[in-house]
Parts: C-alpha cells; structure tokens; sequence
C-alpha cells in the first residue's frame, strides 16, 4: 500500500500495467516489485526446487526471489528481477515456474517432498537405471525444477555494442561515487559515472537523512546536475558494470529506458567494453539475511529494501511489521516506519546488548525462530530469554549485516579479505591494476565516511594522473558508528534458506560438510549454493559462514567461492550484438558475383568468399548434369571461371629472388621475366604449407598466387620470414588479391576467345605454356598468364578489379557464341581430379612433400624454410600413405571422401587401415567416378587392389589404384 | 587488451595475431635437437614471457611482446625486425 506524502514517483503520471493476465496501476518512477507492492502483491513467483510461495525480498539487482518473464513469443524474455524492471504503460509480465497458476501450483507438492530433496538427491537418487538418465530423468527434472523459460524461437531483441575510454571509472552513483566523480571532474579528468540504477544517489535514494543540512535527495540532484553540465564527465545510468578485465579494461551491460527502447528501432541496450585508467569501485553494500526457519516466506524482506520501498517508491510493503537484525539498521527501519506512520508490532535485535530509545515493543537478544501464513506471512515466532512468542505481522523486515560489493575488485582472481570487526569481506588493495574501492563497497557504512572515502579516492586519482587538486569540502552527513553482532543463522526445527533462488537450506550445507564436501567450492556444487542467476549476491556469506560452523573453522579460514563476472546476467545477444545473421562475418565478392547470380548460380562459401557452384542452364534439373556439362565444355570447347579469389601477393625488391628461394622448395632466381613456375611452400616443421605459381614480371617484381583457403596465412608466413627471419633483406610484399579480378580462360578454344579480345593478338610462339606478360584488354591494362589448373590449354587474365565484372561479362558471352560458358567450382573441382591436381583437401597439414609426390621439388642446392625438418627420415618413409589415384572396380561404382582403404582381404579394423580417400567425384571425360587417396606405399600399388569401406556411411567397395594423373598423363593438351 | 604497436600505438588485442614465444631460429639446413627444440619445445613460464604477435590487422608488423603471464602487464613491445626473435 501507498503512503501518503513519499516517495520519489510521480503520483501524478499513473502507469498502467499487467500482471499474470490481472491489470493494476503504478506511477512513473516505480520498478515493477515497488508497484506490486502497492497494489498489496505479496506472492510474486515459486521457488526453482519446492514450488514455494516467494515474495519481493530486496530493491535491487541482486533480488532472488522475484524474477519474472517480460513479453510473448520471440520476444519472450524470462529471469528478469522484478526490482530493476521499470515500470512503464502496457507491461505484460508473467510468474514463472508454477503450473497451471502462481496461485495454485501442481508442483508445490515437491515442498512436502522436501525430506527426499536435500543436497545431491539427484546423485543419489537417480542412479539406475542408466537408460533412464537421459530418456527419463533429464525431462522430468528439468520440467519440475527450474526458473523461466525460453521461446524456443530466434531472439528479436537487438542490442550494440559500444566502446569508451576515459580517465576515471566510477563505478556506482551514490555518496561515495558522486565524490570521487566530483573531485576528478573539477580536476578536468574525463570521467565515466556508471550507475546500475535508473538515478543517481543509491541509497541515499532509500534512506531518510540529510547531507549538507538539506535532504539527501536534493543534495544528490544538486551535484548530478553539476556533473550533468561538465563537458568532462559521462553519467550513464542503467549501466551495469559487468566485469573487470586486463589493463582496465571493463564490460558494462546497459538497459534502455523502456520509452526509449520502445521506439522503432531503437535497440534494447548495449554491451559496453569501457578502458579506464583509473577506477574507483564505489558499488555498495548488500544487506544479507538470517537463517531462521520459514525465513523464505513472502512478506520477510530485507530491512534496508523495506526503507527503500517506504523512501525512495511511497510503499508499506506491510501493514504490521516486526523487525529483526543484528546490527543498528534494523532500529533505522523501525524509526523510518513509525515516522511514516506504519506500525511496527516488534522490534527484536539479537545483541544482548542493544538499547532502544523508540517508542516499539523491545526484545534484546532474542531472535525470530519461525514463520507463519500459507501464501504469505501471517505470523512470527520469536524466541526470547523467556522463550517462544507468537506476533501477528505481515512483514518481517531482516538484517543480518551488510556485504560489500566486492565482486569487481576479484574478478582477477584474488579473494576477498575478511575484517572480524565489521564481519565483512572487504575488497582486496591492488588486484585489480588502477582500481580502489571507495565507501561502502570497501566497508565504510556511515554516509559521512562514505562521502570522505569517494572523496579521498577521487583525490589521489586525480593526484595519480598529474593533475592539480581541487577545493572540495566533505558536506555534513550521519556519521553513526557501525555495530553488528555475529548471527548467521538461528537453530531450531524447520528449513531456513540461505540460497533463496536455488532453495538451498543451512540442512543441505550441514549435510554437504558431514559428506566430506568441506571445501567451499566443493560444498557449493553439492548443494548448488550460489550457483543461480543471482550468483548468491545475498546469500553465499551466510552459507559460508554456516559451513565453517559444520566444519568448525573460522569464517577467514572456510575463504570464498571464486569470483567471476558477469556481475548480473547479461543476456547473450547483448555479448553478441553485431554479430548475427550477416553481421557474424564479413562476405568477400567477387567482381562476377552479381553476373553468377543473375545466372542462377548457387554461390557457396569458400573461407569468407562466395563462388558459383555451377552454371544451370535450361533443362538440368540436377547439379551433376551441370557440372557434366560444364567439364565436358572446356575440355572439347572453352570454359570461363573465376579465379580472383586464389590470393595474389606482389613481391619486389633487390632481394625478391634470394627470398623467394628461401619461401619455396624450388628455384625462383633462375626464372625467366615473363614466365611463371609452380612453386611449393613448406611448413617449418617439413610438411606442406600451400602450392601455387609465381610469376616474374621483372628483375626485381615477381607475382605470388596462392591457394583461396591460405592466401591470409601465406601472407603473414611471407611477414614473418622478411621481417623475422631475413630482416636484413630488401623486399617488400602487399596483398593484391582484391585489387585484380583474374579469370581463367580453359580449353581448346581459349586462344581464339582471347584473341578476340585481345588489343593485340598472341600466339604459340610468343606466349608458351608457363609464359606471363602485361596484355592491353579494350585499352585496360592487364596481365596475362599461361597456365592451367584444367590440363587444357589454358590461361589465366587479370585486369584491375573494377574492370572484372564487364570482362567477366564479355568472356561469359563470347565463350557461349563459341559453344563454351562459365563454368563453377563443382567442374573446376572434377577437371583438376582428372589431372591429378592437389587442393587442400589433399595438402591438409599432415603430408609432406614426399606424400605426394613432390620430393624432387626440394632443392638441394639451397637452404629454404622447412628443409631440415623435412629431411627427418620419418617425413621421407616409402611405408607413409601416399597420393595415388583410385577407381572403383566392385559392384558399387562410387568413392566416398572420407572412406578408408584395406587391402582386399583384412579385416576393415584401424589397425589394418591402410589410408583413406581425399577428393572424388564423377569424371564425364573418363566415363566413371575417379578419386585421389593417401595410400601406404600408394606409389607403389599401381594396378592394386584395395578395398574402400565407410563406416559412417556404410559404404564399401573395390577399388584399382591408379596413377595420380588419371587424364592426358603426358600434358600434351596443356601445350597443344 | 591492448598492445602498443611501435608503428600505430596501442591498438586492441583483436587486431594482432599470436604466434606463440619467441626463439631464434637455428641456421644451417641440418636436422638437429637445435631444430627439435625450435619447433617443438617451449618453457610455459609463470611470469615474463616474450611472444611473437603480428600486426596483422594493422600495419604488418611482426612484434616482440614482452609480458607477464600471471600479472597478464604487458612490459615491452618491440619489432622483431630489430630486436630480433
């Protein structure tokens, strides 16, 4: 229910909204917990294991109880805390984990199940039959236990991401962060405020005091506005800081106001990756219950959460109120509720020691040992020196003490510091490089030493970075010293949870040390303590604290569970914004790309580019006759294909050939100008790295290709040597794979193609086989090359990129009034079988020259990379799988890549295997299928029998082996 | 993470390519437990390490990164060109 006259809503902007289906009303500035509140919502969700009624338990990000699903269908997002969602007109919101209502749950039968359910009842419970661990007990546990779900469909929500440096990081808007943001920004640091809530202040938001002589509140707004008009500062709010990383670096989750993200397209937040030199982590405090039994009742809240709902949203959250706490906060709430004229039917403080000079009833060392009410609270049980009493209520309002926010000062790996005094871990100095904690968050509880502390930090940081103090003067505020007792947790019967958001009790954690789980990260995968989506923000110091009691060790001793981000859940898409559909990798094109798709080609991917399949033309109705086709077309006529994709290096210098002598197994300072040779690179460690040809266009100027797939690696192996290896060398080498388009030109007919073309024509004599030189192309500039990846005579031409489309074009056009076409990568593939030509489904990373073949191509003359990895004896074994060409004679006319090869008459286990099948594929020239395979001795088994069996598959076949080249062995078509 | 590329200046960890540690490569076209130990073996320290990154991404440049593996401080960033591998 409302109070009158509090509160920082706009009472006179109501909000309409739904809950499970039912409408209610709230006002501008409430979050979704504070609206439900005041409409007299106290059941809210049911608990991920028992089904139990659960209620509003705290204000903020770490709230475990009240988690709830916003919108339908792909928009469906589920696990959101009802504390941080901001209530905005038509907010549809659904409990969650309760069938078939919150009101009435089926599964709240697990709750009278709950002596069968304890820590590791899965383990033991679920044990045989084994079948049914996957088919059975997977299903059914996961449907009975659980939170929200998903859609099930592809989310829609889109998020950015989003980059910032600056000089201070301020983590956290409240007394403590506003003056270490101050003193920076007066400084002229640039500076990021962060703030997790939707307003600066944090709980000067939630209490009510002065500062300065004038409320907390207006005091707030007076330096946010100061800072707001500082060119040097940024405050984002609803910027959760997520993680800290290396070098200060941190991720930041932020939300948009849902005005905001409700405009079209307008994104639902941001993912943040914000580089601070400075850091100053002035996250807070959370405030942690007790263990008493029924302490999971909804009504039983936090103490300091019952101040912000009465302070900061105008709410009672109850109409009688006991309150209980072990430290000064719980009488802070008491003045705070009699104040605003809500009453309050008991105090109970479990010092033995407290004073109270409020007019409430007063136990001193007593406790509260139990709960009562169905769906929500009705009564509480206390337990004093003269024993049991029973106090009507309908909200228990608990504080076990305060937590600081440690989380980002450990997410580098060191543990938090225990200080016995303030009973609290405290953030560990310097393990996070460049960040310090500041006020609460480094255990300073009074607003006045919180304000100090931003301010001191502030100071030094703007110290650190060299720049001049300036006059800054800590402004009056409460000062109160902080005394606390020890409690964790209050014997007696019944359950008292510790882990509100995976129904953990003090009885799994007991039972987990009498178990031997007495290591805490051990106790915390028995009894998943900790392990929700809250990360057990409110609720792992107490399980920790009742572990060391089990075990009978100190709290420092027990330590804590490690700490990793992210702070609060941060959804994937926002991890991932950017990166889906076509923005998960960039698509290279080629000049003809949009020439192969009028054409009907299918473009598939070939690393990050797209090249045509096949080229369908009228009547096919299946790629293979295409494919047929296309083959049969450059071998008897003339075939045009993109080739711009195979990577292009320009390499020149005085030391060009010395250095392509040392890249390649083979000699290049003895090749012509104007001829191209084929060259293999080598791997360091001897085996093959990529093939390709090389051109000399002058003394000093030699052009690399390379294969599609190794162009980048092949680049930065070139790097790598000239700088790294032969720095003293003169040569340097760019990419130009992208600045020419290079078309092949294959067949028969290709000379009387391109001379049609041609500006000036070119013959046999002057342009041979392996011969390269400049061309002019309808007046452009271009290259042209003599070889051939086909086996038919061929060339390659290239001109600049933006010429590639229209030569593209015009070569497509004449090679069809010739009876020829373009042709794709699926006849490519079966012209370069036939011939025995290798790619790298053959040069995988595994073979070495001598594999297939190429042993002749390492120079002995010269040193080059790989030479003496390459002559370990191992690498040159006449007993290695070697290339060999295949053909099937059995019944079954196929060979399968992948299938492995037996001799005919072993049995086909791996220890008989004796290689497997790389590359194959149909050959219309030959008239049946044909293939490339790594074969033990394979050289030496021409003629041979071998059998191919695929398991996966469940192939087999005989097959003959061949030689590699299984079309025109002798190359006269190349020259012809 | 970031490095600062002699050429460029600090740039993200995104634009670099790792290579792995540092060692001067054996000369000579012998096999020999030189080699052995060039290709295949390596200290995995705790603490100061020096790796070969590419600035691929970026200008090219091949880098000799000295940096500590438990703190992660990245201490010197030099090119392999002239310091050398």
């Amino acid at each position: 229910m409302r109070v009158a006259g509090k509160g920082l809503i706009d009472r006179a902007c109501p909000v309409a909204f739904h809950f499970d289906g039912r409408a209610y009303e709230g006002f501008a500035g409430d979050t979704l917990a504070s609206a439900l509140l005041a409409n007299g919502v106290r059941m809210v969700a049911r608990s991920f294991k028992y089904h139990r009624p659960r209620g509003v338990m705290t204000a903020g990000s770490e709230e475990p109880n009240a988690l709830v699903t916003l919108g339908l269908g792909a928009a469906q997002e589920p696990n959101l805390r009802a504390t941080t969602v901001e209530l905005h007109e038509g907010l549809w919101a659904r409990s969650q984990n309760r069938w078939p209502t919150l009101g009435f749950d089926l599964l709240a039968a697990n709750d009278l199940l709950a002596p069968f359910l304890g820590a590791g009842f899965y383990y033991k419970t679920f044990m045989w039959p084994r079948a049914f661990w996957e088919r059975v007990y997977e299903p059914v546990i996961r449907r009975a236990a659980g939170l929200g779900a998903l859609s099930g469909e592809a989310a829609q929500d889109r998020y950015e991401r989003a980059f910032a440096h600056c000089d201070l990081l301020v983590i956290g808007g409240g007394p403590a962060g506003l003056m270490a943001a101050r003193a920076a920004a007066e400084a002229g640091a640039d500076v990021i405020l962060a703030e997790e809530d939707m307003r600066l202040g944090g709980r000067l938001l939630a209490e009510s005091e002065e500062v300065g002589g004038v409320p907390a509140v207006e005091w707030v707004a007076e330096i946010a506005s100061e800072l707001a008009a500082m060119p040097n500062v940024r405050i984002m709010t609803r910027m959760a800081v997520t993680g800290a990383y290396d070098q200060g670096t941190y991720g930041a989750l932020e939300r948009l106001a849902p005005d905001v993200a409700d405009r079209a397209h307008a994104p639902k937040g941001a993912f943040w990756r914000i580089v601070a030199r400075r850091t100053v982590l002035a996250a807070g405090a959370l405030e942690r219950p007790v263990a008493f039994a029924g302490n999971d009742r909804p009504g039983v809240m936090m103490a300091g959460a019952v101040r912000a709902y009465l302070n900061r949203w105008g709410v009672a959250p109850g109409q009688s109120t006991v309150v209980f706490g072990n430290n000064d906060s719980a009488h802070r709430t008491v003045a705070d509720l009699q104040k605003a004229g809500v009453h309050v039917a008991a105090l109970v403080d479990s010092r033995h020691y407290a004073r109270c000079d409020l007019d409430v009833a007063f136990y001193a060392g007593a406790q509260v040992c139990g709960t009562a009410g169905r769906r929500g609270l009705e009564a509480v049980t206390i337990a004093t020196t003269k024993g049991e009493e029973r106090i009507a209520a309908d909200c228990l309002a608990v504080s076990g003490g305060w937590n600081p926010s440690v989380h980002l000062a450990c997410h580098m790996g060191a543990r938090p510091v225990w200080d016995a005094d303030r009973l609290a871990f405290l953030p560990p100095e310097g393990a996070v490089p460049g960040q310090r904690a500041a006020g609460a968050a480094a255990g300073e509880f009074s607003t006045r030493a919180c304000l100090e502390s931003g301010l001191a930090e502030g100071l030094r940081v703007v110290a650190e970075l060299g720049l001049k103090a300036p006059e800054i003067s800590v402004p009056s505020a409460g000062d109160a010293a902080y005394d606390i007792f020890p409690l964790w947790q209050v014997p007696g019967k019944g359950r008292a949870w510790l882990d509100f958001q995976n129904d953990v009790t003090v009885k799994d954690v007991q039972l987990s040390a009498r178990e031997n789980f007495r290591s805490v990260e051990h106790m915390k995968r028995y009894t998943t303590q900790g392990m929700a989506p809250d990360q057990g923000k409110n609720s792992n110091v107490n399980a920790l604290a009742v572990l060391a009691d089990a075990t009978g060790r100190g709290i420092p001793e027990t330590g804590t569970t490690t700490f990793r981000p992210p702070y609060v859940p941060v959804p994937i898409a926002a991890m991932g914004a950017g990166a889906i559909g076509k923005g998960f990798a960039p698509e290279r094109l080629t000049t003809s790309h949009d020439e192969s798709v009028v054409r009907g080609a299918p473009m598939i991917e070939a690393g990050l580019w797209y090249r045509p399949s096949y080229f369908p033309r009228k009547g096919e109705s299946h790629w293979r006759q295409s494919c047929d086709r296309e083959v049969t077309m450059v071998r008897g006529c003339v075939g045009v294909c993109d080739v711009s994709t195979l990577g292009k290096i320009d390499i020149q210098g005085p030391d060009a050939a010395r250095f392509l002598d040392f890249v390649y197994t083979n000699m290049f300072s003895t090749l012509r100008e104007g001829r191209v040779r084929y060259g293999l690179m080598l791997r360091e460690d001897g085996h093959v790295m990529d093939d390709g040809t090389c051109a000399r266009l002058g003394e000093r100027h030699y052009l690399m290709t390379t294969t599609t797939a190794a162009a980048g690696q092949v680049m930065r192996h070139l790097e790598f040597v000239a700088q790294v290896l032969r720095p003293g060398w003169d040569v340097r080498m760019v990419s130009v794979t992208e600045q020419w388009a290079q078309f092949a030109v294959a067949g028969p007919q290709a000379r009387d193609l391109l001379n049609g073309l041609l500006d000036a024509p070119i013959d046999d004599a002057g342009f041979p086989f392996m011969a390269c030189g400049p061309v002019r192309v309808g007046g452009v500039a271009g290259r042209l090359f003599r070889i051939s990846f086909s086996g038919e005579h061929a060339y390659e031409i290239a001109v600049p990129a933006r010429y590639g489309a229209a030569l593209f074009r015009e070569l497509v056009a004449r090679a069809e009034a010739m009876g020829g076409g373009a042709y794709g990568m699926e006849a490519l593939n079966v012209l370069r079988i036939e011939k025995g030509f290798i790619t790298h489904a053959e040069i995988h990373g595994r073979v070495t020259a001598y594999d297939i073949g190429m042993q002749g191509m390492m120079s002995a003359k010269k040193d080059f990379v790989g030479k003496p990895a390459a002559s370990r004896v191992g690498l040159m074994d006449p007993e290695r799988e070697r290339l060999v060409g295949l053909k099937p004679v059995g019944a079954v006319k196929e060979l399968l890549p992948g299938a492995h090869l037996f001799d005919e008459s072993a049995e086909t286990v791996s220890a008989n295997d004796q290689g497997y099948i790389t590359s194959a594929c149909y050959s219309p020239t030959l008239g049946h299928v044909i293939g490339q395979a790594f074969l033990r001795r394979g050289p030496e088994r021409i003629g041979e029998r071998v059998r191919m069996v695929d398991h996966l598959r469940g192939t087999e076949t005989l097959c003959e082996v061949t030689g590699v080249v299984q079309y025109d062995a002798d190359g006269g078509r190349l020259r012809g | 993470m970031r490095l600062g590329c002699p050429v460029c200046g600090e740039r993200d960890r995104r634009e670099f390519y790792y290579q792995g540690a540092a060692v001067a490569r054996p000369e000579g076209d012998a096999w020999g437990l030189d080699w052995d130990d060039y290709l295949h073996n390596r200290d995995n320290p705790a603490g100061v390490t020096r790796d070969l990154w590419q600035h691929e991404q970026g200008c090219g440049a091949w880098l000799i990164v000295t940096r500590d593996t438990v703190s992660h401080e990245v201490l010197d960033v030099a090119l392999a060109a002239e310091a050398g591998a």
